[in-house]
């Protein structure tokens, strides 16, 4: 779900080194930059420190009973008990943990991919550019949850298997952006320059060409986690969740299949989903500051109340 | 471009793009470690008649790409290609029918509930979009962003849920199906009316999930182009806002909006898939769901590609919207 909020536009690129600093200044400014790292702080330090926070083990199995089973909130259980018995806040916690590891690693392959793809396509172009720009046209308007559904069905509802599909899968988004920023940069004097002194190539998209596009697979970066995290939430409500794993996903998917509907149990369905949400809006609102950032032209434009603008 | 010339390329693209999701598909059910075609094929649900009528139709016992031996068309992949062509998508394992079949009666399902949804987020999304971005930095600038930021990070199947819950215990709304089973209707009216009361929450969810992106799109869309030059030249000119906003800025801010959406619509089939399990409405996401949960491959490889397919198509059509849109397309 690349092009939703960054456009795949050429942007103008922010200076290369001070680039990162800006980032960070605009961040710490911005409320909804704050907000973000606030909302993450809290659950990676909740999925860090699972074991202390979690009042109980979620992966020990209890022995359910008739009035254990979706159990209101007690003080015993604070958020209730789910279909099993389990205590709904713990596994609230625990399934934190799944949603940050699915997110970080989705999003570290699929940047790899998708940016080594662009910045090799944008800056040598020619045939093998426009070959390996076709391809990604081709991925990306095929449907991508389907296709991890296929992908996870056929090889198996594993972690690694979840985290392969949205991976491999995931990267056309990205590679559009980083394609689209390449040709933009390499137009610049400064790589002209490098290439009229003899740099090879390797050292100018390394050195030249990278850090100028770094802001802008950064904001990508926190997009596609979000993405990443909202996919492994569906595909564990379909039910190729890891089985071995508690995620908020599956939780969602036991609730909605094992009547907690039907019995009036909010506290199995209201914790999971919210927690969803919490996780997927902090990357979102991060990944939406960084886009100021990288592309301040949406910052004021000509037809603005006058007393807004600064 | 010639309009001409520039439709006969994307149509040219679109059927490539469908040879290739059609090859993709049958490598995936094939090379795949599990190899379902192999084992799928010996399900105890099939009779022996059956399996054996699949290994002809299909040609499962002969080589995948080429034959090395006698004729190189004679495989398992021009077979299948050749099927395909035909409108033969094999046999569901579940169903014992044909799964082309089965298919068509849910297509039309998931067209009307797609298009009810879609319908309704594109145009609220567009007009909260330029409101939004026309009274950038104030108060309804901000509600518009922070609710696009808020409703993109919903999980679909979420939202359904929990209008699931408050429809159905306070509004009384079905809790799900296309219409109410085992009932007969007096009259066509009747029966079209019991199918929209069915169809209210699953639109609803679907309309805020993507109201959010298509408002995010194009607010910043107009906002690149409201900080063009020839936009201060025409306020310079002493137009008013209105008139630059409907003349100038709108019909530029459209091109890339209409190109996003139809890259979007691809994530509106993921929104069908989830909103048609929680509201067990007979489309083709809820055969996705089902195909899987019965580990009903042919069913699961036929749905796959009738989305991707859908997809593809949809595109086409908003880059043939496009000729009309882009002045530069149109004159020759």
């Amino acid at each position: 779900m690349a092009s939703i909020i960054t456009q795949p536009a050429a942007l103008p690129p922010a200076p290369a080194r001070s680039g990162l600093r800006d980032l960070w200044r605009t961040l710490r400014r911005s409320p909804m930059g704050l907000a973000g790292l606030a909302m993450l702080s809290i659950v990676l330090g909740l999925a860090v420190f699972a074991p202390l926070a979690a009042p109980y083990d979620p992966y020990k199995p209890v022995r359910a009973r008739i009035d254990t089973i979706y159990a209101a909130p007690s003080r015993a259980h604070p958020l209730g008990t789910d279909d099993g018995g389990k205590d709904v806040l713990s596994a609230l916690i625990y399934g934190a943990r799944v949603s940050l590891f699915v997110g970080f690693v989705a999003a570290l392959i699929t940047l790899v991919v998708g940016s080594a793809i662009g910045l090799v396509a944008g800056y040598y172009g020619g045939r093998v550019g426009g070959l390996l720009m076709r391809l990604t046209d081709v991925f990306l308007v095929i449907p991508d949850l389907p296709l991890y559904v296929v992908l996870v069905a056929i090889l198996g509802p594993s972690i690694w298997n979840i985290i392969l599909a949205l991976g491999i899968f995931g990267w056309t988004g990205t590679t559009r952006l980083v394609y689209a920023q390449t040709l933009a940069v390499k137009e610049r004097l400064f790589v002209t320059r490098a290439r009229a002194i003899g740099a090879p190539s390797g050292y100018i998209i390394r050195r030249h060409i990278f850090p100028m596009v770094l802001p802008i697979i950064l904001a990508q970066n926190a997009l596609v986690i979000s993405a990443a995290i909202l996919a492994e939430s569906a595909l564990s409500f379909l039910g190729l969740g890891d089985p071995t794993l508690i995620s908020w996903g599956a939780m969602l998917n036991l609730a909605f299949s094992r009547g907690a509907i039907s019995v009036g149990a909010w506290w199995a369905i209201l914790p999971p989903g919210l927690g969803i949400v919490w996780v997927v809006l902090s990357w979102t609102l991060l990944g939406h500051v960084i886009e100021e950032v990288v592309n301040p032209r949406l910052a004021e434009h000509h037809l603005m109340p006058e007393r807004v603008k600064s | 471009m010639k309009r001409s010339a520039y439709i006969l390329k994307r149509l040219g693209w679109a059927i490539f793009t469908i040879v290739f999701v059609a090859t993709l598909n049958f490598f995936l059910f094939r090379v795949l470690p599990g190899d379902p075609s192999k084992s799928g094929i010996r399900d105890p649900r099939l009779t022996a008649e059956i399996q054996a009528a699949i290994r002809t139709s299909f040609g499962l016992d002969k080589p995948l790409v080429i034959n090395t031996q006698g004729n190189p068309f004679d495989s398992q992949f021009f077979i299948y290609m050749g099927n395909l062509a035909r409108g033969n998508l094999g046999v569901s394992f579940n169903f014992k029918r044909p799964v082309a079949e089965l298919l068509r009666e849910r297509l039309a399902n998931t067209v009307l509930l797609l298009t009810a949804g879609q319908l309704l987020a594109i145009v609220l999304g567009l007009a909260l979009g330029v409101l939004a971005a026309w009274r950038r930095g104030t108060r309804a600038d901000s509600g518009a962003l922070v609710f696009g930021l808020v409703t993109w990070s919903l999980p679909t199947f979420f939202l359904g849920m929990i209008l699931l819950i408050v429809g159905s215990s306070r509004f009384g709304l079905p809790v799900g199906g296309i219409r109410t089973a085992g009932k007969t209707f007096p009259t066509e009216a009747a029966r079209l009316l019991d199918i929209g009361r069915h169809l209210i929450l699953p639109t609803i969810t679907l309309t805020i999930i993507y109201l959010g992106e298509y408002l995010l799109i194009m607010r910043s869309s107009l906002l690149e182009v409201l900080g063009e030059d020839y936009i201060l030249t025409a306020k310079a000119k002493g137009l008013t806002h209105g008139r630059i906003l409907r003349d100038h800025a709108l019909k530029n801010a459209m091109l890339p909006v209409v190109t996003i959406i139809a890259l979007t619509l691809g994530y509106t089939v993921a929104g069908a898939i989830q909103v048609e399990t929680v509201f067990s409405w007979p489309g083709l996401g809820s055969a996705v769901f089902e195909a899987v949960g019965r580990r009903d491959y042919p069913m699961l490889q036929g749905a796959f590609l009738l989305l991707a397919v859908s997809v593809v198509l949809a595109n086409l059509l908003a880059d043939l919207l496009y000729t009309y849109l882009d002045p530069r397309v149109k004159a020759a």
